[in-house]
């Protein structure tokens, strides 16, 4: 067990404080599996964040329109995740969908034209942001109703169960879903079918505009209370990517071996607002501010390159390529056909 | 042609999905070891086993959504409300989810999902238990929506509903379950989306489907005694919605009465009412008569739940009103 998780089976309350001198050390140990490759890891999150920069700054620009919802800080806790599955598992996600997305390997051109609403978007335009779809590699959404993907994702788990195949399904949901109704329903139902499922609870302490200690009773550790439902639940600092990988690994492992149903919760944090529309009104810039100390896009490639794992090169390079990527996911959207009016009618029905 | 009951024919109609498709399942509160509210699924577990039968936990939105995303894995799930009015607390998961993932998804999902429901007022449950939501769901794009009126079109139907790639919500009368009617041992299926002419005639066409096809043809009965000659059409489907059979009879017998036993007000008669306005006034001698039930929420008492209930006195005061018949 990673030294920075922490299991329902010896639960404590901890702070909500991120910790800046690194009391949870990140995993870099030696004897890291040699299929953990830290700098696929950095680049993904690198391009998670480029691409978020850009969203941005294409709806500042009115090319992308509606709610847009950034990922920006949270990449360590996708990108560790993600990472932790096989291509035929499958992975449901909330409206703040891009990061997961990216890192399922979604074609980052297609999923920037969706952002623009264009024919190429990878629902042809008729998704936006909040509604990545890629069927193809087993992304079942993006969904915006608030805690409504989670049944959604037990169904897909059922339907791995039935098909007595050893895929599963992993689940993100924030802490915001967590007081809906459905949340408690759906961790009965797959505790007593013992689906397949992994929970994964990214949560960033906050619920749009309202902090998790305002709105839940509970407090701010969710994973002791998972307990009840008869889950295993882990926490991991989801500002390190290897710890997340590593939980998530556990978690993954558990599943395959026909142990049911697993929980982990990340504690994350989003450095922007909740939607581009946002102001921070609820939150004060100290609080942002110490967990930017812990940005996972600097710190990571920080420590790699500290501990002799690559070179300052190496990370240059890759940023390089990743600038362009995104440079040229935005031009590819730019230039790409809006939907034909005919497309209204299609797709409603088979 | 044998007789059988409505329930039994929804029964045969699941039995042979079970029995030739590995993918189909059911999913319910006590559909198995229970054996079903409405008795429908009674012998199933014993026959198909727990993993086909699964009885859930009273968490409608859960096993709702369990169902969208096992359809959208590929299997084919039947899930049974014990009430539509307990769809209530599904409807995220009905409308945002089934109904929309394949359009948001820009076609790369499907629904493949019946939903069974009980529907309707008339055996004294009372407000909470008594309505009638496939009025609500049949103006959802990407879902569809179809209600019995006989055991014939039940097994029609829900043999056709189980076949369908898209979500179709079944709405089974609850008054209609212990009904008798001739079933063919032929296979047969009846095509969704298609209105059905169940009585041919020249002078009026009365128009309802599931519980409301009890009173247009008892209404129908009496005006042919009186000397009417009655066209009766069931709907059968409430989305797909079929104007055009409605329409081709109004141009025949000019005159029209339309019946929901469900609440008058934005029932689906308001919708057919609206289309023939704009699209058939000029064939009408009179005005497009609507009846429905009354606008309250259902009384439990036995007096007060039938003068609420659309019934044959209804149509017959409205083809009075409208046309002097």
């Amino acid at each position: 067990m990673a030294s920075s998780t922490k299991s329902n089976a010896k639960s404590r309350s901890q702070s909500s404080k991120p910790s800046r001198n690194g009391d949870s050390a990140p995993l870099l140990n030696k004897d890291l599996p040699s299929t953990v490759d830290h700098l696929d890891l950095f680049k993904m999150m690198y391009l998670i964040r480029q691409f978020e920069i850009a969203c941005g700054e294409n709806y500042s620009k009115g090319l992308i329109r509606g709610f847009l919802h950034l990922y920006i800080g949270q990449e360590a806790t996708g990108v560790g995740a993600v990472s932790g599955l096989r291509e035929d598992d499958y992975i449901v996600s909330h409206y703040r969908d891009h990061g997961h997305a990216l890192a399922r390997g979604m074609d980052v051109n297609r999923v920037m034209a969706e952002l623009f609403g264009r024919a190429t978007g990878t629902s042809k335009g008729k998704g936006g942001s909040m509604h990545l779809f890629d069927v193809a590699k087993r992304f079942m959404g993006g969904h915006a109703i608030v805690a409504g993907q989670l049944p959604l994702a037990a169904g897909l788990a059922l339907a791995q169960q039935y098909q007595k195949t050893d895929a599963l399904t992993m689940c993100f949901f924030g802490d915001g879903s967590t007081n809906q109704g459905v949340y408690h329903e759906t961790l009965n139902l797959a505790a007593i079918w013992k689906l397949p499922l992994l929970f994964f609870l990214e949560n960033n302490m906050y619920g749009m505009g309202s902090s998790i200690e305002r709105v839940r009773a509970g407090g701010i550790d969710f994973y002791p209370g998972i307990a009840t439902y008869g889950i295993p639940a882990l926490e991991v600092d989801g500002m390190d990517v290897l710890a997340v990988k590593e939980a998530t690994d556990v978690a993954v492992g558990k599943i395959r071996n026909g142990e049911g149903p697993q929980f982990i919760e990340a504690k994350t944090f989003r450095f922007v607002g909740h939607s581009l529309a946002d102001g921070q009104k609820y939150r004060g810039q100290e609080e942002v501010k110490e967990w930017e100390g812990r940005d996972p896009v600097l710190t990571f490639p920080a420590k790699l390159i500290e501990m002799g794992v690559v070179t300052d090169k190496e990370i240059a390079r890759i940023k390089t390529e990743v600038d362009e990527t995104v440079a040229k996911s935005v031009d590819f959207a730019e230039q790409s056909p809006e939907p034909d009016l005919s497309q209204i009618y299609n797709d409603v029905m088979v | 042609m044998p007789e059988i009951l409505f329930r039994e024919a929804l029964k045969r109609g699941l039995q042979e999905a079970l029995e030739n498709d590995p993918r189909v399942f059911m999913m319910g509160e006590d559909i198995g070891e229970y054996g079903g509210a409405y008795a429908v699924t009674d012998g199933f577990l014993e026959k198909f086993g727990p993993e086909r039968i699964k009885d859930t936990p009273i968490s409608e939105q859960a096993f709702v959504g369990a169902g969208i995303g096992a359809a959208a894995a590929g299997l084919r799930p039947i899930v049974e409300f014990m009430s539509i009015s307990f769809s209530l607390v599904a409807f995220d998961q009905i409308v945002n989810m089934a109904a929309n993932l394949r359009y948001m998804s820009g076609g790369q999902i499907n629904v493949p999902m019946v939903i069974r429901a009980p529907t309707g007022a008339g055996v004294q449950l009372g407000a909470t238990h008594s309505q009638s939501f496939e009025t609500w769901l049949a103006e959802v794009p990407g879902i569809k929506v179809v209600c019995p009126s006989n055991p014939y079109d039940a097994l029609g139907l829900i043999r056709s509903a189980i076949k369908d790639d898209n979500p179709v919500i079944v709405a089974e009368p609850a008054l209609l379950y212990g009904d008798k009617g001739n079933v063919p041992d032929e296979y047969y299926e009846i095509e969704l989306g298609k209105a059905d002419v169940s009585r041919t005639g020249t002078d009026i066409t009365l128009v309802s489907y599931g519980y409301g096809m009890r009173p247009v043809n008892s209404a129908a009965d009496s005006l042919e005694e009186r000397g009417h000659s009655v066209e009766t059409i069931d709907l059968r489907s409430l989305n797909p919605l079929d104007i055009e059979t409605v329409l081709t009879s109004i141009q025949k017998t000019n005159r029209v009465v339309l019946v929901d036993s469900a609440r008058r007000t934005g029932g689906v008669m308001a919708e057919v009412a609206a289309e023939l306005q704009q699209r058939a006034s000029e064939w009408l001698d009179g005005p497009i008569m609507r009846v429905g039930s009354i606008d309250v929420p259902w009384p439990y008492n036995r007096g007060l739940e039938r003068e609420v209930l659309t019934d044959a006195g209804d149509v017959l005061a409205a083809a009075a009103e409208g046309y002097g018949m």
